[in-house]
């Protein structure tokens, strides 16, 4: 959860575009009939995407009718999940991992260089609402560290250069490219692969 | 050193194509309906013969936790659930799994499901997971369009169903209870046991959850059989394991390697070593954040597996290896975990939700020197009143870096009081 939901400007209703209501439908699909709720963080995903990354109450509760749940049930889920986030973010939402292996290799600059082409900090969005900046914990790349999440992407194996570059590129309208930036593949060691040289054998095979 | 030959992931960089076809034709989906065809009993005894540990860090015995569901399935169906909510710090494993060889999770939950009598499948995938989740559906479309899964799973007549659900952010939903509570829409937060999955678990019905690499290892293990697998590793920790290498390595990166391969010779062989070489090491933490780290000394020697892990007081956990070299500050290090478990917990039990905050307060402090020399004693007090008098492990998953700290670094501790109390005499002198 970023924020809190009662300082900030609500919308007075929310709903679904048919798009989404039939995404929504699909997700109560998964799940046995008269268990719809586990359907609700899907759900509450979809509202938040729907309304430029932020999930408005008034979602919720057209949430909470949609699945027959009580509106408490439905904020507490809210409140309780790191990735919703109950107040409006910028058009990029730049989330810097400062766990132990990222800072490790060097999250300091990443964050650094963050803070520096953006003149923000941690939980602030630039005037423009181009960025906001997030501290968030491992997002489980570490060997690929530093990283950071922009969006729905991961961008790897970072430094300041790279970190601004990326910046830079979103700023200008592109799309920079996700993953390594320092050109691996995944998760492959640097120097060269030291396992699985041969291609194809295994004991898969 | 593990030969290509007896890799089960062999794909695990990607390198390859990643699609159905792709994957069968490293292996995958090969034999299904006959491993199928030897029924629950012969899939469970085959998998408790391989040894097979759980590779999501507590390390209980794949099979005996399989045998555990009910024989008979009555008017409450049983579930298999998939943990893939990797967020132990320093592990990704489960990520490569499911972007790179996502069909050896989907056929490993077939198999799984048939052998416990369950119908269906339920993978909660980490929200941040959204390019892992998209590979992992392209391949479950896959595999439904094939008619590998579906009504009629490999023209086995077993119906079978795969479901991806995704997380929110949370890192206690990688607790098996948590994480059932938020399949069934609610906050994560863990249940009491007993009653345990197995009799009561996702919407009240029989359930094992089990992580995505165990998962992912059990058709190849039934292709090859146990004794293969068995073969392979150190008794009681046998077969091969993805390893995490992160950190102060000159390449990190994530290598299937044997059960107890020497921490060394992983570090060595697969990651370029330490940076500034293998005496500029200070620290290893073994196996994610939740186990106590290990000082140069015992690195040297020590081999990773379950076992000996926990010989020299420490754990497999996840087999995610953070290495620290000596520019690193320990207490730093230690004091953003316990800022990283202070700011999971998910406020159940009063140890843990006032506890975390006590002991990352406690290590900020000691972090810059700003305590007494007995709070170190209080701190470890604390670490104990937390541990085992929680519902779930992250109490004592919060407590053990701590104390593995005081236990190896104690005198670091002491000095950097001491050097505090020494700056400020002399300003005030």
């Amino acid at each position: 959860m970023t924020g809190s939901h009662q300082d900030i400007n609500q919308p007075e209703t929310f709903e679904f575009d048919a798009g989404n209501l039939e995404l929504a439908d699909s997700f109560i699909a998964k799940y046995p009939e008269g268990w719809q709720a586990s359907a609700v963080m899907p759900i509450l995903d979809l509202a938040q995407r729907q309304s430029g990354g932020w999930l408005p109450k008034a979602a919720m509760d057209t949430v909470a009718g949609m699945l027959d749940m009580p509106p408490i049930r439905v904020y507490e889920v809210a409140t309780f999940y790191t990735m919703y986030n109950l107040k409006p973010v910028g058009k990029h939402h730049v989330q810097v991992c400062t766990n132990l292996p990222c800072w490790l290799q060097g999250s300091d600059a990443v964050t650094g260089a963050c803070r520096k082409f953006l003149g923000i900090d941690f939980g602030m969005t630039t005037e423009d609402g181009m960025f906001t900046l997030s501290e968030v914990e491992c997002l489980g790349a570490c060997v690929n560290a530093p990283m950071m999440q922009i969006g729905d992407d991961y961008y790897e194996d970072l430094d300041s250069g790279s970190t601004e570059e990326i910046l830079e590129a979103l700023k200008a309208g592109e799309t920079p490219k996700p993953g390594s930036q320092t050109g691996r593949h995944t998760c492959e060691p640097a120097g060269g692969l030291t396992v699985l040289q041969e291609t194809g054998k295994g004991a898969g095979k | 050193m593990l030969h290509d030959k007896d890799r089960i992931f062999t794909n695990i960089y990607g390198l390859k194509d990643t699609s159905l076809k792709g994957a069968k034709k490293l292996g995958d989906w090969s034999k299904t309906k006959s491993i199928l065809a030897k029924g629950r009993e012969k899939i469970i005894d085959e998998i408790k013969e391989s040894g097979l540990r759980g590779r999501g860090g507590a390390g209980f015995g794949t099979g005996m936790k399989w045998s555990f569901m009910p024989k008979e399935v009555t008017e409450r169906p049983h579930y298999l659930v998939i943990n893939a909510d990797e967020g132990e710090p320093g592990t990704c494993k489960d990520r490569e799994i499911m972007r790179n060889e996502p069909h050896k999770l989907i056929e490993g939950a077939l198999v799984a499901s048939l052998a416990m009598g369950a119908h269906a499948a339920y993978c909660y995938v980490r929200g941040e997971f959204f390019r892992e989740t998209e590979a992992l559906q392209r391949a479950v479309d896959e595999a439904y369009d094939a008619g590998l899964i579906g009504d009629n799973a490999c023209k086995s007549g077993y119906k079978f169903d795969f479901y991806i659900h995704r997380g929110m952010g949370a890192y206690i939903c990688g607790e098996e209870t948590a994480l059932i509570e938020s399949l069934e829409g609610k906050k994560g937060q863990p249940r009491l046991k007993p009653p345990f999955p197995a009799n009561v678990g996702l919407y009240g019905c029989p359930t094992t959850v089990n992580n995505v690499e165990s998962v992912a290892v059990t058709p190849t293990i039934l292709r090859r059989g146990a004794e293969w697998f068995a073969g392979l590793g150190k008794p009681h920790n046998t077969g091969t394991k993805l390893f995490n290498i992160s950190g102060h390595v000159n390449q990190p990166c994530t290598v299937e390697e044997e059960m107890g391969v020497p921490l060394k010779e992983l570090i060595e062989k697969h990651a370029g070593g330490v940076r500034g070489g293998w005496d500029n090491l200070q620290a290893v933490i073994p196996g994610g954040a939740s186990v106590p780290m290990l000082p140069k000394h015992i690195c040297d020697t020590v081999r990773m597996d379950f076992d000996s892990l926990v010989e020299v007081k420490s754990g497999l956990g996840t087999a995610a290896v953070m290495v620290m070299d000596n520019s690193t500050d320990l207490v730093r290090a230690i004091c953003r975990l316990s800022r990283f478990y202070k700011h999971e917990s998910c406020g159940q039990c009063t140890p843990c939700r006032e506890g975390t905050g006590w002991m990352w307060r406690m290590m900020e402090r000691l972090a810059v020197g700003d305590a007494r020399i007995e709070e170190i004693d209080l701190l470890e007090e604390v670490t104990r009143q937390v541990e085992g008098h929680t519902i779930c492990a992250l109490g004592d998953a919060a407590a053990w870096p701590i104390q593995g700290l005081l236990r190896h670094y104690r005198p670091q501790l002491e000095q950097r009081i001491a050097d505090r109390q020494e700056a400020a005499d002399t300003e005030a002198a």
